[in-house]
């Protein structure tokens, strides 16, 4: 049987945009003018879609527009999109730290949230002192949090700290003390955002761990926010994808997180070129253009093809030290599969002038999936990159149109030969 | 609190939707409010609550000096430190309240932006702290009272001191109904903020902290003296006085209707506009 314990039924938010001031005083009485006579919110009726890079007419945007999922118990729910789509909006309103401006929630059971480090942590009180504080701020009571301690402390791992002020942590410490507080609270719906980034890796697995724990034994029910795809991928069953307000796609979570990885890759354009005033870089080198094509020119790169990367730059500052440009290849789980060098060159770029380097990948060599690239540009004597442009450039291999190719997965494809 | 409970959120909120049910629910987080309150602040100073005292000691030697001598202000057969003590504690009871609850909103944006539970209880644990507060120094006041009153200057303890406990509800609840409705009216347009300790600074003056209401009335120009007589932190901290050191002469428990009216009044505005503005604050502050 469902047992649907939270149910989003058209749920909008709208934002006013820019500064409150003088201004706004008029809608202010304008609203409340139409209210008082019963009328509707004129300025529900207008608002723009939230698209945070494009500029708009109106003053008013919908942070989240029409929103309808429902969640059964037990599930675990990623929810999943770039800055700004309207994760967190949501996931304020589910905790009800403010309301929609339009439609309904409804949920059953305790809510717990866990929306930044150390929630509601006084840092003057100890770890102990504001392990009872938090749980009664997350609606536990002073014995229920008796009972506990002992495990929260334990699952923390901060017993020598726990009597010490907590404005003696570390910031990873909080977040261990904070998770264990909500994790143990036990609430029928857990709500975490984007917390774990802060905590180390041996903890981010136990964190995990926990949750699942949570929702497969416990039958809670997990609302996970986050840009780690792996995590995402481990631990939710189930996935949403916001974009621009919107809940765009749902269902299972390893779909949506490649269909999400795809559409982003999307943005990242194969070919460009810059004129030299609005160039990426700084003022010693700038990046000019590229562009990614493949050994048939097809638009497509596909396993079965030679893939091809050029860059144009140009130093804007001579160097008397041996320049190199570098390109570090990594796949769609952020894991660095290889890194395209000029270094082995007998001559690396140090001339002040415009330069092209291209690298050829061989055929059957990259794995389907999506890469991003990160460039880099080294200086032989200096120890840090000069220049350094995270996802500079991305491009998706893609199973061959003629032929069958099945994906086996891994990391890399090697060119591998069966034995008789 | 093991019972499955249904949240529902929808946009807006009736004027007289009042969750007194889930406020009983999360009385515990109260509690540990008013602790955290009371524990932290001297936390790393070496006097710690000792500086409770101070304050209020030194502002009475001050006013003695300023007022009595120089100005030469009569208080009778009562010593005119223990006088100005005992109005200077109980106005810094009405004081603290008041600022403490005026940026409710503003201060604990971040908690409030992050995490649910009844708004209420930040103000509500801001009167009960100072209750603590108040409590010490009334200890520090009857110490001194003893004092006078081996050396006859205390005047004479009247019956209707039974009534102090409403004098406390008074300045509590006033403070705390001010201090709802100014943060408010701050979540947006934060220009009254401006004149809150400002403001209360100045109505320390009318309240007849430092003066009995008489004096006021004979003295002062008519708009002002009528300020001072309809000014219900007046009439409390006079009737006071008249409780603590006049035997209770020319005091009546009628005085004290017109303020516990008022304080209704404005406490019950205070709560209604907080929990209308609780909702969505967080968008606007």
């Amino acid at each position: 049987m469902k047992n649907i314990v939270l149910k989003v039924e058209n749920v909008s938010k709208q934002y006013r945009l820019g500064v409150f001031g003088t201004g706004t005083l008029s809608h202010d009485l304008n609203r409340w003018w139409h209210l008082i006579r019963g009328k509707e919110d004129p300025y529900l009726k207008i608002g723009e879609n939230n698209d945070r890079s494009s500029k708009g007419e109106s003053e008013y945007v919908w942070a989240l527009k029409d929103i309808n999922f429902e969640v059964e118990q037990g599930e675990v729910l990623g929810v999943i999109g770039k800055n700004g789509a309207g994760k967190s909006t949501l996931l304020k309103l589910l905790s009800n730290v403010t309301s929609p401006s339009k439609g309904k929630i409804t949920m059953k059971g305790r809510v717990a949230s866990l929306l930044e480090v150390g929630t509601g942590f006084h840092p003057e009180l100890t770890g102990r002192e504001n392990v009872f504080l938090n749980g009664a701020i997350l609606g536990m009571s002073k014995n229920e949090t008796k009972t506990k301690i002992d495990d929260i402390v334990e699952f923390s791992g901060c017993e020598r700290y726990i009597d010490t002020p907590v404005k003696r942590y570390s910031s990873g410490m909080k977040v261990r003390l904070a998770f264990a507080v909500a994790a143990f609270l036990e609430p029928e719906i857990l709500i975490v955002d984007e917390v774990l980034a802060v905590g180390d890796a041996e903890f981010q697995k136990k964190a995990i761990g926990k949750m699942q724990d949570v929702s497969k034994q416990g039958g809670r029910t997990v609302l996970f926010v986050s840009h780690n795809m792996n995590a995402i991928k481990t631990l939710c069953t189930r996935c949403i994808v916001l974009k621009n307000g919107e809940l765009v796609a749902s269902g299972p979570a390893d779909v949506m997180v490649q269909e999400y990885l795809n559409a982003e890759q999307k943005d990242l354009p194969m070919e460009n070129s810059w004129d030299l005033a609005k160039a990426p870089g700084n003022d010693v080198v700038k990046v000019i253009g590229y562009k990614i094509y493949s050994g048939s020119d097809s638009g497509r790169i596909e396993v079965k093809e030679d893939l091809m990367i050029k860059i144009k730059f140009q130093n804007i500052q001579e160097s008397a030290n041996r320049r190199d440009v570098s390109l570090h290849v990594h796949n769609s789980d952020n894991i660095l599969v290889c890194v395209l060098s000029s270094v082995f060159m007998e001559e690396g770029y140090s001339k002040k002038d415009i330069s092209e380097i291209g690298f050829k990948l061989p055929k059957n060599e990259m794995n389907l999936g999506n890469y991003s690239c990160t460039l880099r540009i080294i200086e032989s004597k200096a120890n840090s990159s000069i220049l350094k442009i995270n996802d500079f450039i991305g491009f998706t291999v893609l199973a061959s149109s003629s032929e069958v190719f099945y994906d086996i997965g891994g990391v890399y494809l090697p060119n591998f030969e069966i034995l008789e | 609190m093991s019972e499955i409970r249904e949240t529902v959120i929808t946009p807006k909120k009736g004027l007289f939707e009042l969750n007194l049910k889930q406020l009983w629910q999360y009385r515990d987080l109260l509690f540990q409010f008013v602790t955290r309150d009371v524990i932290t602040i001297y936390k790393q100073t070496i006097l710690g609550p000792l500086w409770y005292l101070i304050q209020p000691l030194f502002t009475s030697v001050i006013f003695t000096l300023i007022f009595n001598n120089i100005a030469g202000i009569q208080t009778g057969i009562v010593n005119a430190f223990l006088f100005n003590l005992a109005g200077i504690v109980v106005w810094n009871y009405f004081a603290d309240c008041i600022n403490g609850t005026a940026d409710t909103f503003k201060k604990n944006e971040n908690i409030f932006g992050k995490v649910y539970f009844p708004r209420l209880i930040m103000p509500l644990s801001v009167i009960l702290s100072n209750l603590v507060k108040l409590a010490i120094q009334i200890i520090i006041f009857l110490c001194f009272y003893i004092f006078f009153f081996f050396k006859g200057e205390a005047g004479q303890l009247g019956w209707e001191i039974i009534y102090f406990p409403i004098v406390v509800f008074i300045m509590g609840f006033m403070g705390l109904g001010l201090g709802m409705i100014i943060s408010s009216l701050t979540t947006k347009y934060r220009d009254l903020i401006f004149l809150v300790t400002f403001g209360v600074q100045l109505l320390m003056y009318l309240s007849a902290v430092m003066y009995p209401i008489t004096l006021a009335q004979e003295k002062l120009p008519s708009q002002l003296a009528s300020f001072v007589t309809y000014n219900p932190i007046a009439i409390v901290i006079d009737s006071l006085r008249k409780m603590t050191f006049f035997n209770g002469a020319n005091f009546s428990i009628m005085d004290l209707v017109f303020p516990v009216t008022i304080t209704l009044i404005v406490f019950v505005s205070g709560l209604l506009m907080f929990n209308k503005t609780e909702k969505s604050f967080i968008d606007t502050i």
